[in-house]
């Protein structure tokens, strides 16, 4: 009887221990399958020019496209710039969503780097980023023909990864009906 | 070059610290003296290299070197020149190496200051140490190298969160370090008790100033973090029961019992089982609480990006440490002597009583805080999270016999006592307070009965640290000036840390009922009142900072007709687009004024500012109690008995420990 005692927090702890083991299994991680083949959340964002053309989810059909969330105050973004410019050259069409980010900032950032975006809209408050669930910039959504998002890349897109995983997906994606 | 010198000296530890968990295991299991001896040389290298490796990491940010991935990431060049430093641990790369020094400066210090362990004792203790240095070591080296280079080097790196570039940066986090970090020393005692088959009173005794060298600082940086979440995060909460708080919390708890379950093993020799339980549990928690937070179990989904191969190598490191610790413990402790037995009404069981409610308290934390990922596994459909609501109705009813106990314990004789003679000691306290409680419900009426009750708790356990000195210093013959000088420092080190208490208690208890609040639009000349509190809201202009802008406020306070000037920005953090809140904040003995603003809002008179007036009573008292315990602790610890060695220190590697081949 006493020697159980002993064995008691043995036994609490292995069942602690498969707790925290399955928790991790479900690891934020894990997040980017929630959105995986589900429509992108519908959002509607004012341009970073005053008056100028915005950017909404429903205009993300027909062809597939690249959803770009970045910040003029971010690191790694212009890391990732050159990578986004040579994917427009390449003839994907580049979507941006500036995330928390004053207009007047994006537009300098833009203008010193050059603009590869097809569009652009500006997540001020940073509600569409919560609902995209992005984590930190820059991030990257590959959206299909039919409004569906089929990929997520977090951080910067590097030149491997372009040619190695996003690349190949775009063209199957073309190829879809 | 600096980058890789401080990766190679990481390398290095890792190598010593390798040796240190083997070598002085086998020595002290063969009695070689040597090898014993090694373990004392690589815990004294085994800092010394990884101290290099950290001044590296420090210069690194210091030089704001931007070809460093986490100097990059985590520091700007705008930023002033302390928080560039500070940086070195405000990331997960930095502190994990800032933890793997504190975890070996602790082996160094049992290599320096126990000489007079048993020395297979010291030995085992030595390398179990290295044990957990080898396994975060590997774990800093694999997975969060701080040393990684960023190619192309970047000219200016990215901010840190401006809500962490403040003085309580610097210190908060090393201090709590020092606090988790220390438990992992009376972890390895433990262990190296159980391996011996040996947790003696000499054993409690040289454990002991470990214990509060670890509960010292825990204490300090938890008081330090509820004070910085008080002036920094804008809305004058001191507590808020979120995961991270209860991490820090929950060691505290057991370590808390911990201290008292460990006097009791050093006077009585008895609880043996139970003060090894809980110097593994204290450890436990530690890694427990600060990783799981980390690994993103409990975090929210836009709270953190999080590498799961950290999560597993954590847990993973966890299972192994209190998992084999535990088994040990379950193999072992049964076979330990068991000291005196003891009277119902004793010293004894009182400390008995304090560790279960302490447990108790621990376990309601624990809940709380793992409630979310349990019910996660159970239910998937369900997110839940635990809220104050559950630990006012759970925690306070523990809590009350606690604090109750806290005044009786010190009053108690060992082995044996009985209810009569107590209740004497208790009278005159037990009259003042139950006086002042009447008092208390005649003058704020029965609705505020609780916060009545809260702050009679406070008076009963400063009469209750009061009556400690007035029962050592009167002796048979009255006041006696020797019996002053002679007060052993842990005596005052036990009157300091309950009265330290009864502060903190009379704070919460006037804070959680009589504290107010307003919220409102405010326009320059404009007067509104919180409480006690009224407030002019003088003008509002533009300011630049070192790296920020902000829209400063300037404010009359008037109470009771004294009046002072306050000031509270919303500063913008240029680089990172962050916004922080600086408050404005009237400090007095008797509460706290605290203004501070939002954004500009459009209502129906035009363009106003949002502020927030508060009144805070007794707030200071909450932290004024924790440096008190703090304090108290640090006197103990001061206590001359932990330095003359117990008498089996003197003794030289006896001959039975040859082996016997």
């Amino acid at each position: 009887m006493k020697r159980l005692l002993f064995i008691l927090p043995i036994i609490a702890f292995a069942g602690l221990a498969a707790f925290l083991g399955f928790g991790l299994t479900q690891d934020p991680k894990e997040l980017p399958s929630q959105l995986i083949d589900r429509p992108l959340p519908e959002f509607a964002l004012p341009g970073i020019a005053d008056g100028g053309p915005g950017l909404a989810s429903a205009s993300f059909k027909g062809e597939p496209r690249l959803l770009n969330v970045w910040a003029s105050w971010c690191a790694a973004c212009p890391q990732e710039h050159p990578v986004l410019e040579r994917i427009a050259q390449e003839g994907f069409p580049v979507y941006g969503i500036a995330w928390k980010d004053k207009p007047e900032d994006s537009r300098a950032f833009l203008a010193r780097y050059g603009d590869p975006y097809s569009g652009m809209g500006s997540d001020f408050s940073g509600r569409t980023a919560i609902d995209l669930g992005v984590t930190g910039a820059p991030e990257t959504f590959v959206v299909d023909k039919r409004g569906r998002v089929r990929f997520k890349q977090i951080g910067p897109i590097s030149p491997e990864v372009w040619e190695g995983q996003i690349k190949p997906l775009m063209l199957q994606l073309r190829a879809e009906a | 070059m600096l980058a890789e010198i401080g990766h190679f000296a990481l390398i290095l530890t890792l190598l010593v610290a390798a040796a240190q968990a083997v070598l002085p295991m086998l020595g002290a299991i063969r009695g070689d003296a040597a090898l014993m001896a090694f373990g004392r040389s690589a815990a004294s290298l085994q800092a010394l290299l990884i101290a290099i490796s950290f001044g590296c990491l420090m210069t690194l940010f210091g030089q704001a070197d931007f070809s460093v991935a986490l100097v990059a990431n985590h520091s700007a060049l705008s930023q002033p020149l302390p928080y560039r430093l500070a940086a070195t641990w405000g990331n997960h790369e930095g502190s994990m190496l800032l933890w793997v020094l504190v975890l070996s400066l602790y082996g160094a210090g049992i290599a320096k200051f126990g000489d007079n362990l048993r020395a297979t004792l010291q030995a085992r203790i030595l390398s179990v140490q290295a044990m957990i240095s080898v396994a975060f070591l590997a774990f800093a080296l694999f997975t969060s190298n701080p040393f990684a280079r960023l190619s192309p080097a970047l000219l200016d790196g990215a901010e840190l969160n401006p809500l962490l570039q403040d003085p309580g940066l610097v210190f908060h986090p090393p201090l709590l370090y020092l606090g988790y970090v220390g438990f992992s020393v009376t972890f390895s005692f433990a262990v190296a008790a159980l391996l011996e088959g040996r947790a003696d009173p000499a054993w409690a005794r040289w454990m002991r100033p470990w214990v509060l060298a670890a509960w010292v600082p825990l204490t300090i940086g938890i008081t330090l973090g509820s004070f910085w979440a008080y002036y920094e995060l804008g809305w004058g909460g001191w507590w808020f029961w979120d995961p991270v708080e209860n991490a820090s919390f929950m060691p505290w708890l057991i370590g808390t019992a911990l201290l008292h379950s460990a006097i009791v093993t050093e006077k009585r020799g008895s609880l043996a089982g139970w003060t090894i339980l809980l110097a593994i549990l204290a450890f436990s928690l530690s890694l427990i609480g600060t990783f799981l937070v980390r690994s993103g179990i409990l975090t929210s989904v836009h709270a953190f990006a999080v590498d799961p191969e950290r999560g597993v190598f954590i847990l993973a490191m966890i299972i192994g440490s209190t998992g084999t610790a535990l088994a040990l413990f379950a193999a072992r402790a049964p076979m330990l002597r068991s000291g005196a037995l003891f009277g119902t009404v004793s010293r004894e069981s009182g400390l008995t009583f304090n560790n279960l409610l302490l447990m108790a308290l621990t376990a309601v934390v624990f809940l709380g805080t793992f409630y979310p990922v349990i019910m996660e596994a159970v239910s998937p459909a369900n997110k839940i999270s635990v809220g104050p609501p559950y630990y006012n109705l759970v925690f306070v009813p523990l809590v009350a016999p606690l604090l109750i106990l806290v005044t009786i314990g010190p009053m108690l004789a060992w082995k044996r006592d009985d209810l009569a003679t107590l209740g004497r000691k208790l009278l005159v306290p037990a009259a003042i307070v139950t006086a002042l409680l009447a008092g208390l419900v005649l003058a704020f009426g029965w609705q505020q009965l609780v916060a009545a009750l809260g702050l009679a708790l406070g008076a009963w356990l400063l009469l209750g640290a009061g009556l400690v000195l007035v029962r050592r210093w009167w002796g048979a013959s009255g006041f006696s000036w020797r019996l002053v000088r002679t007060t052993p420092a842990a005596t005052i080190g036990l009157v300091l840390a309950h009265a330290g208490l009864g502060f903190t208690t009379a704070g919460i208890a006037a804070m959680t009922s009589f504290a107010a609040e307003k919220i409102l639009v405010m326009r320059p000349g404009d007067t509104a009142a919180a409480g006690p509190v009224s407030v002019t809201l003088l003008g509002a202009e533009e300011v630049d900072g070192a790296n920020y802008r902000a829209l400063r406020a300037r404010f009359a306070v008037a109470q009771d007709g004294r009046e002072r000037a306050l000031v509270s920005e919303r500063r913008l953090y240029t680089v990172s687009g962050n916004q922080t809140t600086e408050a404005g904040i009237g400090v007095s003995l008797l509460g706290n004024q605290y203004v501070a603003i939002g954004d500009v809002q459009q209502d129906a008179r035009g363009q106003g500012l949002v502020v927030r007036i508060y009144w805070h009573p007794l707030v200071g008292w909450i932290w004024f109690g924790g440096l008190l315990m703090a304090l108290g602790g640090a006197a103990s610890l001061a206590d001359r008995r932990f330095r003359i060695g117990a008498p089996q220190a003197r003794e030289p590697l006896a001959p039975r420990l040859v082996p016997a081949e």
